[in-house]
């Protein structure tokens, strides 16, 4: 079984649409969003929950004010500034470390548990679908990616399929380092754009960090020939494959809005043809040794 | 006067709109691009960097000759950035969130700080305007303390814009907590609506005023619009599809400079914020 990671560096240029695309191409795979704070494949997806469960991050800390003293231990000890006048807990500072619960002389902290979101097994029309929610303004989003992502492994082998296609996060810090785990290869998504490409190299050279095959597609690559041909060149110059380029197209959108997949959609489109010239390239990769 | 740019989704254009607002306004103003993970501000307004400086955050550090291995550290740390085994200790310094605890809780004085390169942070100019950006390390977890350092050169005595990360945890918390005014980027997509509603409500969480930039305005479908009726969300400014505007972008340029009635519209854009900050 295999695992492909979509990622960007760069948000907004087409990892979920293209997610979307790859899904309603692959045969036999497992979907998995693991964009978990700002989740949008369901959006096209139109998951069936099969099975919701809660996710619980680290505690939180709680001041209980009749043990307490008042002598301002916790205070000294917080290095996030999270405990504020009157002895309450700011709790979207909170770093939920504990060191005020270890220390306080009256042991008038709890630490209670925190449900901080819920991942989704699902069902839809391309097959198995995990996906996640993290709470607004939470912490742990790297730990609910590895999560979603070891449930459909989980999955994956259960009913026997043989990829997982996995969404990944925008950036290059906490989630999108889980996402890379134990992954096959990563294909970057970006945009003949200035910020486009130097985003690109950013997490090209994560890739490289986790030792993860890279393979790069450039969206909208008509919009600046001039930036296409530098994305190009720096894919050739980082090892990495460079599997084609998709013009433009509004039919992109258009399918979005009617929540559909692109190949689903009806209207005229002018990159049905290289989307799936460049499915067919991955699985054909030795990497991936699908076809 | 601190703006934070920010959007949910990524790609909406809250860059377009931090440096093109900054670059209008012209004076008395500073960028901090706090986007720290791929931080774009710069290749848009070109800035003479003149400062740099590393940042750290501390990780322990075992002194193994006074080590007696009691695992203590082990316990306390919520993070399992230490494990003890028999008598081997190991520290993992990219799980370490920088709490102190195992300093504090070690018998021994055997446990000490060094630090882990969180990234650069980079001060510049160029015309008049105030540059600051942060670049985190390829391969560090953490964006939020980055992001702190960034805020830290905020000045009181100017327009401060900010432009935030993507998403709505903590590195979005980071940008936007305690700022004046939140400016979102949206378009008008099934995609950006869905992640400007979380956007909204984790600013609604923190108490902050924000008004709406539609991008791409004449794309997708009504539903943005109807949110911000409903939700009483002012539209401060809509930008169009228009092919020469995404051409002007993908080179690095400004649509404020290249296109001078920009200019006049991002310097309203600024004043109707000051009269929602009041």
């Amino acid at each position: 079984m295999k695992e492909l990671v979509i990622l960007s560096g760069k948000g907004g240029t087409g990892k979920t649409s293209v997610t979307a695309a790859f899904a309603s191409l692959a045969k036999n795979m497992v979907l998995c969003d693991a964009d978990v704070d700002a989740a949008d494949l369901h959006l096209i997806m139109a998951p069936e929950i099969r099975k919701t469960t809660d996710f619980f991050g680290g505690g939180i800390a709680v001041i209980d004010n009749d043990k307490c003293s008042e002598c301002g231990q916790c205070i000294e000890l917080c290095r996030f500034e999270a405990i504020k006048e009157g002895f309450i807990v700011d709790e979207i500072a909170c770093e939920g470390c504990g060191v005020c619960v270890d220390f306080c002389p009256e042991q008038a902290i709890d630490f209670p548990t925190q449900k901080c979101g819920q991942w989704y097994l699902s069902d839809t029309r391309f097959g198995p679908m995990v996906h996640a929610k993290l709470g607004i303004a939470e912490e742990n989003s790297g730990k609910l990616v590895t999560l979603v992502k070891n449930e459909a492994k989980k999955l994956a082998k259960e009913e026997k399929k043989d990829l997982v296609i996995t969404d990944g996060p925008p950036g290059i810090g906490c989630p999108v380092i889980a996402s890379f785990g134990n992954v096959d290869a990563a294909l970057i998504i970006t945009e003949p754009t200035v910020s486009g490409l130097h985003d690109m190299e950013r997490v090209a050279d994560l890739a490289a960090h986790f030792k993860v095959t890279g393979m790069v597609c450039v969206n909208k690559y008509d919009l600046n020939m001039e930036q296409t041909k530098q994305i190009e060149n720096l894919t050739k110059k980082k090892n990495m494959y460079f599997l084609g380029k998709i013009p433009f197209d509004s039919a992109f959108t258009a399918s979005m809005v009617q929540g559909k997949t692109f190949f689903e959609y009806n209207g005229d489109s002018k990159a049905k043809n290289e989307v799936r010239q460049i499915w067919n390239k991955i699985i054909a990769l030795p990497v991936m040794n699908m076809k | 006067m601190i703006i934070s740019v920010a959007s949910g989704k990524g790609g909406t254009g809250k860059t377009t709109v931090a440096t093109n607002l900054c670059y209008s306004l012209g004076a008395n103003v500073q960028i901090l691009d706090c986007d720290v993970e791929e931080p774009n501000c710069h290749l848009f307004l070109n800035p003479e960097i003149q400062a740099s400086k590393s940042f750290f955050t501390p990780v322990p550090q075992i002194d193994e000759d006074k080590c007696t291995y009691c695992k203590k550290c082990a316990e306390i740390c919520r993070f399992k950035a230490i494990a003890v085994f028999g008598d081997t200790i190991l520290t993992f310094p990219e799980l370490c969130h920088s709490c102190g605890g195992c300093v504090l809780i070690c018998p021994e004085n055997a446990v000490t700080e060094t630090g882990r390169l969180l990234g650069v942070v980079e001060k510049g100019s160029f015309d008049n305007i105030n540059f600051v950006h942060g670049r985190l390390r390829v391969g560090e977890a953490m964006a939020p303390p980055l992001i702190k350092k960034v805020r830290s050169y905020a000045a009181s005595d100017k327009i401060n814009i900010i432009d935030a990360p993507p998403g709505t945890s903590c590195p979005v918390i980071a940008a936007v907590k305690e700022v004046d005014f939140v400016l979102m980027v949206t378009e008008p997509t099934p995609f950006g609506l869905h992640d400007l509603k979380l956007a909204v409500e984790a600013v609604k969480l923190i108490g902050i005023p924000c008004g709406l930039v539609i991008n791409r305005s004449d794309i997708g479908n009504d539903d943005v619009r109807q949110y911000a009726t409903q939700k009483q969300l002012p539209v401060l400014m809509e930008i169009p599809y228009d092919r020469s505007i995404a051409e002007i972008y993908s080179k690095g340029l400004l649509i404020a400079r290249e296109i001078p009635e920009w200019k006049e519209k991002f310097n309203e854009l600024y004043k109707k914020i000051e009269r929602l900050v009041g």
